[in-house]
């Protein structure tokens, strides 16, 4: 390096009490880009490290709570799915839910997993919940294509599902559902440096907030059922996600524009002030956890 | 014109006391009010200087007080202080892991310390890729890592198992191999925290190394942290001295260790016990003086010291003794020594005082002083831990009482003869 470049007017980086109001630093992100790879490599090599069984618990998890549901919520409780066999309505809805909660969950804890790393050494902390994110929609790949084999084998059966062009934007609700998780996740994680409460919160709210976001049931239903409480649903962004996931793949329930729309200004919300407190808690936290 | 590669402007650190709970949600908001106002954190204002000892009027206290400093190009800056004068607050700071509370600091270069050797290795990953993870961390690309990867595990010394688990090596070949990784890293400015890295002496020589090649090499810039007075005056051109989060010297090196020996804050010297007791035989002071009868908290190996007592025998007693211990910082015992050892014990009543010329087989380091008195091998009178405490430090044997395992250091003649 040149020693005439540094002079005491250009310096390389500067460290301030905070950060402005909003930096969301790119450039800093995409120079640590090796490290996001390296930290998805390692959540997804380690995690089935001396399993038996390895990637396929990544099946196991969803095949079995859709079975679970579909006897429970379609047998028993008798929710009806319409044309569509209950066990491919639950298994979408929930390969969708799984990535979302895995998302929240994984990045809600951001600052608490990582304190060891976070306390000795400066990368931009933002990595850590990215690779969080990246990493999930490798293990939704994989629940995805369990999916695609179901439904394949329904199809060939026979059963009354199909898709329709809505289906070519459906990366892009997958894309909708990882920033809200992300978003929610990172709000989250910074008030959990301070206030431990959240952490409470958040193992039994995400089961809760299953129950609102139309996973077993199609949306429809709940308006029909509980016209008093249904407007909860109504709210849930959540709700529209899985809804429209269901309408995209099995052409079943109701493609609303509105919700989505909603949806939609919510994610960026939710992401917008997700990273605002990031910022504002990444610089000191070490102090407080 | 001075190459500058960094400069710190003003920087304080302010920490809150005890827990969090409602109260810090109070002042949470109350700052946020304010800020929203756009008035000045109200807490910023108060907060005391911090000093252990003393029992403080405020909830927060200033871990470092507008700290100014520059450091130019190629210079090994000594930074030096007591245990809690800020220096580690100071390290976290540069290194980025927290944000001062007030002014900034900028870099004119990259920054890797030495005091993240083996973060983030995971145990379930071959050692291979966690050169990979570690390096990433650290702050080198890929691309980076890849071109010096043999050069890398040839260094650690751990070929034959690079691509098992970590968690299956050796405790000495983790630190191998994360040491490794560190070495290879090419900042422009480089922090090592010796502190940190006490207790593994291979290491602490290694850490050493590197930073003497770094500098012969030229132009890369160094922030030494270390207790080893000795090491520093060795390697440092220049220093700055910490004292209760305040910068009380900045100049050379000599004059910044001399300021260091000659400033006292943290120990306690002088104990005295006022309030009478029961015992027949019991302590009534003790200090730990130089030769002039000043009271001193470093003890050098370069000058003679003292631990004087002041002791009261009201009856005779059969067999009646006064001992005092050592022990480390970790709460070793390094040697107990009775007034029987070579004198006889006090075997009459009255006021005594006592001199005791403290030995210099310590390793450079801080100790700490027990009182007791006793009836040998019958009951202990009294026993007092930690009534004093003192820093001794190594003024004459470059840093090896540091660097070299063992609980103490014994310079011993060799009588050499050619046959």
């Amino acid at each position: 390096m040149n020693h005439s470049e540094h002079t005491n007017t250009t310096w390389l980086f500067e460290i301030t009490p905070k950060n402005k109001f909003f930096t969301l630093n790119l450039k800093e992100v995409w120079q640590y880009r090796d490290l996001l790879l390296l930290f998805v490599k390692r959540d997804v090599v380690t995690v089935y490290k001396q399993t038996v069984l390895g990637p396929l618990w990544y099946l196991i998890q969803p095949l079995f709570t859709s079975i679970t549901f579909t006897i429970i919520f379609n047998n028993v409780a008798g929710i009806d799915t319409g044309t569509v066999p209950p066990f491919l309505f639950n298994l979408a809805g929930i390969t969708v839910w799984n990535y979302f909660t895995a998302c929240l969950t994984g990045t809600s804890n951001t600052f608490g997993a990582n304190a060891g790393i976070f306390g000795k050494v400066y990368f931009p902390r933002i990595i850590v919940p990215l690779s969080i994110v990246v990493s999930n929609l490798l293990k939704f790949g994989i629940q995805f294509f369990i999916f695609i084999c179901f439904y394949g084998y329904y199809y060939f059966q026979g059963a009354a599902i199909g898709m329709n062009v809505t289906t070519l934007f459906f990366p892009l609700l997958i894309v909708m559902m990882g920033v809200l998780g992300l978003g929610l996740g990172m709000f989250i994680s910074s008030l959990v440096t301070k206030y431990r409460d959240f952490s409470n919160l958040i193992g039994f709210g995400v089961q809760l907030l299953m129950y609102l976001s139309a996973v077993m049931y199609p949306m429809a239903l709940i308006k029909e059922k509980l016209p008093t409480y249904g407007w909860l649903v109504e709210y849930n962004p959540l709700a529209y996600v899985i809804e429209t996931t269901r309408y995209m793949l099995l052409d079943v329930g109701q493609l609303s524009i509105y919700g989505l729309g909603f949806t939609f200004l919510v994610t960026i919300f939710v992401f917008l002030v997700g990273v605002l407190i990031f910022n504002r808690t990444e610089k000191s936290f070490i102090d407080t956890v | 014109m001075k190459d500058i590669i960094l400069k710190a402007e003003n920087i304080s650190k302010q920490y809150r006391l005890g827990q969090v709970g409602t109260g810090t949600m109070a002042h949470d908001l109350n700052r946020w009010w304010h800020q929203v106002r756009g008035k000045e954190d109200p807490y910023l204002k108060i907060g005391d200087t911090n000093d252990r000892s003393t029992k403080g009027t405020s909830d927060y206290v200033w871990a470092l007080q507008n700290i100014n400093f520059e450091v130019e190009r190629g210079e090994i800056l000594g930074i030096i202080g007591k245990n809690g004068a800020g220096k580690s607050t100071l390290l976290k700071i540069l290194s980025r892991v927290t944000a001062p509370t007030t002014g900034s600091i900028k870099f004119g270069g990259r920054v890797a310390s030495l005091l993240e050797v083996g973060t983030g290795f995971n145990g379930e990953m071959t050692g291979r890729e966690n050169i990979y993870l570690n390096g990433a961390i650290l702050g080198m690309t890929k691309k980076e890592i890849k071109s010096k990867i043999d050069e890398i595990i040839e260094f650690s010394g751990c070929e034959r198992y690079i691509d098992t688990p970590v968690k299956r090596y050796s405790s000495g070949m983790y630190v191998r191999l994360a040491f490794a990784v560190a070495a290879f890293l090419e900042p422009e400015i480089l922090i090592v925290d010796e502190v940190l890295a006490v207790g593994d002496a291979e290491f602490q020589k290694k850490a050493i190394g590197k930073m003497k090649d770094i500098s012969n090499q030229g132009g890369r810039t160094v922030l030494f942290v270390s207790h080893n007075m000795a090491a520093v005056k060795q390697l440092c051109t220049r220093g700055i001295v910490l004292e209760n989060g305040k910068v009380v010297f900045e100049g050379g090196i000599t004059e910044a260790v001399d300021s260091y020996i000659n400033s006292n804050q943290i120990f306690e010297s002088i104990w005295n016990k006022l309030t009478p007791n029961n015992s027949i035989a019991y302590f009534t002071h003790a200090s730990i003086i130089n030769s002039e009868n000043k009271y001193v908290q470093v003890v050098s190996n370069r000058k003679q010291c003292f631990l004087k007592l002041k002791v009261v025998v009201e009856a005779k007693v059969f067999d009646g003794t006064f001992a005092f211990e050592i022990v480390n910082q970790m709460d070793q015992s390094i040697f107990v020594s009775h007034d029987f050892d070579m004198s006889d014990s006090i075997r009459e009543a009255g006021c005594f005082e006592i001199l005791i010329p403290l030995p210099k087989f310590l390793r450079a380091g801080n100790y700490f002083v027990n009182l007791g008195s006793n009836i040998r091998g019958f009951t202990t009178l009294e026993y007092f831990p930690n009534v004093l405490g003192f820093e001794y430090i190594d003024e004459l044997y470059g840093g090896q009482t540091q660097s070299r395992p063992g609980t103490v250091f014994i310079p011993l003649k060799w009588e050499i003869n050619k046959i």
